[in-house]
């Protein structure tokens, strides 16, 4: 089968490191991915499955693995050589088409009994994830035994699989995992009704979280930030009552609260009236789908005193000044992935089947902007690590036409 | 260097092959461009009249002898009575003259006439409406270190305040319900004395009142698009919807009792001097030496290196040597006639015809900028606002013709001083350029926001709707022309503003045709020094 493969080479990832510092997704072809001919995946226990993907989409996480800017904390957490790729749409043998919920939790794992999250059905958090029968992988797409979805097959345990309705076609199927993290972080913001948020970064993750708050909450006033016009576009497509550039979200905030802003220091006899460097009030919840030293900050300086900030982008090593987090008791708190939600009115869905609606709902699918067969994969990951510049947001590999696949 | 024995008056060039090309003011420095022969023309404001030789006889003369149904001011002056003085802000003149400053010698002189009739209560109010708060250093330098530490320690001297829920009073409502809002303090006192710098044809008059000291309830009446429109233009007082409305709150003030002596001052054109680094400027430029010609390519060259920092402190340094030409006293609107006489007397040029194309180099400074950065919204303002409305009888580009600016136009506020106006940039013309759509979705929101009203009260920032104003005060040629076009303008912020950005003026005449057709006529508005066109 054919497979795009990362490998352990450290003159390669810090190759990679240096290319995709430079140009963004260029570490595809500087680092440890390579486009091989593998053996068939074999089955890691009895009950696993052969997933032909039809779809696989490139993730932000991804992104930051191809270019070497992953976070060390992850290394203890993959087996290598693994095949990325974790949001996926693929056949099985029995030709039923159905989406991927990646992550590796003890069910999958073979664990009997389960950790406590994944008996809650709270599966990101699985303590588990470095045990039982398989290699350490925190989801499929970083772990050797299971393969990935950038690659025309790999396996599957069916507790991770969804039968995906003819209705939602392949575009559509392939956004549920990431709306899956959006209607997570939604939900985990426990938005006051009638409340100010902010969604930092209008990526994939921004908007699939916009879609959510719209969805499963009730704020009075959503801002977000995008760097780009078509990202601009959509995020006030998909509910945003204000979209500013990062660089005007302190003001913009402002605004929208009636805050007053305290300027900065170190000016002496100056006068700072008028700087904005934070707010005295400020916004109830910060969404951050960025996950950098810049964008933290920036939540920091416009969450009110004990407002909420939620991290949805992952981050790396971040540089943060942490002593308003302290004096204004403000929450951090992180939204990994999915599970299974507790929703306002109390009833308990799998996130995934939320965000198939959503999907469905909100018309995601038209967020697939490009798709590549896996032999343009350096094409692939630089068009996804410049989406938001060339007016694109999911970039994709359309294996549906791979003839690997059909043998 | 061609001496002359009396000032000449303005003056339009014909430009022909063997003219040479001309200045155009950019910002912090500037350009030299050449316009094309047989269908170009330059306006030329007149040069600087003489100023009174004895300037604090004559502002004692003025005071002494009223004009229309006035007193003489000592014959107003009584002991026990409740004084107030109020006076331009740091918006007049432009740029900031030498000292002493004309505020200075007419105070001065009001106050010694106070003194010897005993009046004790007396208030010095800047009256700055809803622009920003003068610092301690632009009080002094406008009323003079005597007057202000007379009067500053104990309170008495001080920046009028808008949005002092306790020092404000609505007087009345004018027959178009029109609220009239003044300071309280001058509406309480027996006797209101405004002193003016009436740097051009707009200053003065009731406007000086009831507008100098007035807030929001009051000046949303007249500063608003309505009215600007309709104000053709705001520099001819006659055709100018915003004189009326002031006219009318006048009438309302005056009949509530407010007792007000107006005293009015002109100054004479000399904006950069006669001798020293600036004077070309005031020089045609097929007048100049050799030695004038080397000395501006060196600055030219030298301002185009410096940061713009340095730039602006530099610019920012230069105090005006304006002299004074006329000083009346005595009832608002008797003085308001003579004062205007005398701009006209300095400032008007007469122009046949209207043009295609219209030029202007905009300088470093307007009225809203001193000690501080010419925001894009500033440059707005002042090339399609106060340039464009120095006209009387009609504009002097036609209807649907080009306008084009010269000005770098940097994205860049002071965020003290122009907090709202980073907002407006930010939000309200990311959404609409369009002056009414502006007015009926945002002007509110900014107008009442507390913070903006906390920054005008405590800080030194123009009031949050002020932004607004200078968009208004645009609208008038925003409905006039057919394209706006920036020299130079840094693209974004230009953009922003719905206008197009050209490299050159070759280019932006070559832009201009889309609009005006092949072989269009153009003229350039050589100013400053002010000229005001009238044009026939």
């Amino acid at each position: 089968m054919k497979a795009l493969q990362f490998r352990r080479n450290l003159p390669r990832y810090a190759a990679a490191r240096l290319a995709g510092s430079l140009t963004p997704g260029r570490g595809a072809s500087a680092g440890p991915l390579r486009l091989v001919d593998l053996d068939a995946p074999r089955a890691p226990g009895p009950d696993w499955v052969r997933v032909r993907p039809r779809l696989s989409g490139i993730c932000g996480s991804d992104l930051a693995t191809i270019d070497g800017r992953s976070a060390r904390y992850f290394e203890p957490l993959v087996s290598f050589p693994f095949v990325p790729g974790h949001e996926v749409v693929g056949d099985l043998d029995d030709g039923s088409r159905v989406i991927l919920e990646p992550v590796l939790g003890c069910v999958s794992r073979n664990l009997d009994p389960t950790c406590l999250p994944c008996a809650y059905g709270h599966l990101g958090n699985c303590e588990h994830t470095s045990f039982g029968d398989l290699e350490p992988g925190i989801q499929t797409g970083s772990c050797h035994d299971t393969g990935g979805g950038w690659a025309t097959a790999f396996s599957a345990h069916p507790s991770q699989l969804h039968p995906i309705p003819n209705a939602i076609d392949d575009e559509a199927a392939v956004m549920v995992e990431p709306t899956a993290c959006g209607v997570h972080a939604a939900l985990v913001a426990q938005v006051p009704a009638d409340g100010v948020v902010v969604v930092l970064g209008a990526g994939t993750l921004g908007l699939v979280t916009l879609a959510a708050l719209r969805a499963h909450t009730r704020p009075n006033t959503v801002v977000a930030t995008a760097r780009y016009p078509e990202q601009r576009r959509q995020a006030a497509a998909l509910g945003a009552d204000h979209v500013v550039t990062p660089g005007e979200i302190r003001r913009a905030v402002r605004r929208v609260t009636g805050s007053r802003t305290i300027g900065v220091s170190g000016l002496s006899e100056t006068p700072t009236g008028g700087i904005v460097d934070r707010l005295t009030s400020g916004a109830d919840v910060i969404i951050d789908c960025v996950g950098s030293s810049a964008s933290l900050t920036d939540a920091l300086a416009i969450v009110r005193p004990r407002g909420r900030i939620v991290l949805v982008g992952m981050p790396a090593e971040v540089s943060l000044e942490l002593t308003p987090l302290w004096h204004r008791e403000i929450t951090l708190v992180g939204a990994y992935t999915y599970g299974t939600e507790t929703l306002p009115d109390g009833t308990e869905r799998r996130t995934f089947d939320l965000a198939t609606e959503l999907v469905a709902d909100a018309g995601l699918g038209s967020l697939v902007s490009a798709t590549y067969p896996l032999s343009r994969y350096r094409d692939a990951l630089e068009h996804a690590a410049t989406a938001g510049r060339r007016g694109a947001t999911k970039i994709a590999f359309d294996l549906r036409d791979e003839k690997e696949r059909l043998l | 260097m061609t001496r002359h024995l009396a000032p000449r008056p303005g003056f339009v060039l014909d430009v022909d092959r063997n003219s040479p090309p001309i200045v155009f003011h950019h910002g912090e420095g500037f350009r030299l461009e050449k316009l094309p022969p047989g269908r170009s023309r330059v306006i030329y404001p007149a040069e600087p009249l003489e100023g009174l030789a004895d300037p604090d006889g004559a502002i004692r003369h003025a005071l002494l002898n009223p004009i229309g149904e006035s007193d003489p001011l000592p014959a107003l002056l009584t002991p026990g009575m409740k004084l107030t003085i109020a006076f331009d802000d740091i918006s007049l003149p432009l740029p900031p003259m030498r000292r002493p400053d004309i505020r200075q010698r007419v105070i001065e002189a009001v106050l010694d006439l106070a003194a010897e009739a005993g009046v004790d209560d007396v208030h010095l109010i800047a009256a700055l409406a809803i622009h920003r708060r003068m610092t301690e250093d632009e009080l002094r330098h406008a009323v003079g270190d005597r007057v202000y530490d007379a009067f500053a320690p104990d309170g008495r001297l001080y920046n009028h305040d808008a949005e002092d829920p306790d020092g404000m009073v609505v007087l009345g409502e004018t027959p178009h319900g029109e609220d009239v809002q003044f300071s309280r303090r001058a509406a309480e006192s027996d006797l209101l004395v405004y002193v003016n710098i009436n740097l051009v044809a707009m200053d003065g008059g009731h406007k000086s009142t009831a507008t100098g000291l007035s807030g929001y309830t009051g000046l949303r009446h007249h500063h608003n698009v309505k009215t600007m429109r309709n104000s053709r233009s705001f520099m001819d007082r006659e055709n100018s919807e915003l004189h009326a409305s002031n006219w009318r709150m006048g009438k309302v003030v005056r009949d509530a009792g407010v007792k007000i002596f107006q005293i009015e001052t002109t100054v004479n054109n000399d904006t950069f001097g006669r001798e020293g680094p600036l004077a070309l400027l005031q020089k045609r430029e097929w007048e100049w030496s050799a030695r004038d010609r080397m000395q501006f390519l060196g600055m030219k060259a030298g301002l185009e290196i410096m940061p713009t920092k340095a730039k602006r402190k530099v610019f920012s340094s230069w105090q005006a040597p304006y002299a004074l030409t006329s000083v009346q006293a005595g009832e608002v609107e008797a003085v308001h006639e003579v004062t205007t006489a005398n701009v006209y007397r300095q400032q008007l040029v007469p122009v046949e015809g209207q043009t295609d194309i219209l030029t202007m180099g905009l300088p470093y400074i307007c009225p809203y900028n001193v000690n501080s950065i010419m925001n894009p919204i500033l440059v707005m303002c002042l090339g399609l606002g106060y340039f464009f409305n120095l006209y009387r009888g009609k504009p002097l580009v036609r209807e649907g013709g080009v306008l084009i600016l010269s000005h770098p136009t940097p994205w860049e506020f002071h965020p003290v001083h122009h907090p709202s106006y980073i907002d407006f940039f930010e939000q309200v013309l990311a959404d609409t350029t369009d002056p009414i759509e502006i007015e009926r979705k945002y002007e509110k929101q900014f107008a009442e926001d507390e913070w903006y009203i906390h920054l005008y009260r405590n800080s030194y920032a123009y009031h949050g709707v002020h932004p607004f104003y200078m968009w208004y005060w645009g609208s008038h040629a925003l409905q006039h022309l057919g394209r706006v076009i920036i020299v130079g303008g840094d693209p974004a912020a230009v953009r922003r503003m719905g206008f197009q950005s050209a490299s050159t003026l070759q280019d932006a005449l070559e832009m201009a045709s889309d609009v005006v057709g092949p072989q269009p006529t153009i003229t350039h508005m050589r100013n400053p020094p002010i000229l005001m066109a009238d044009v026939t």
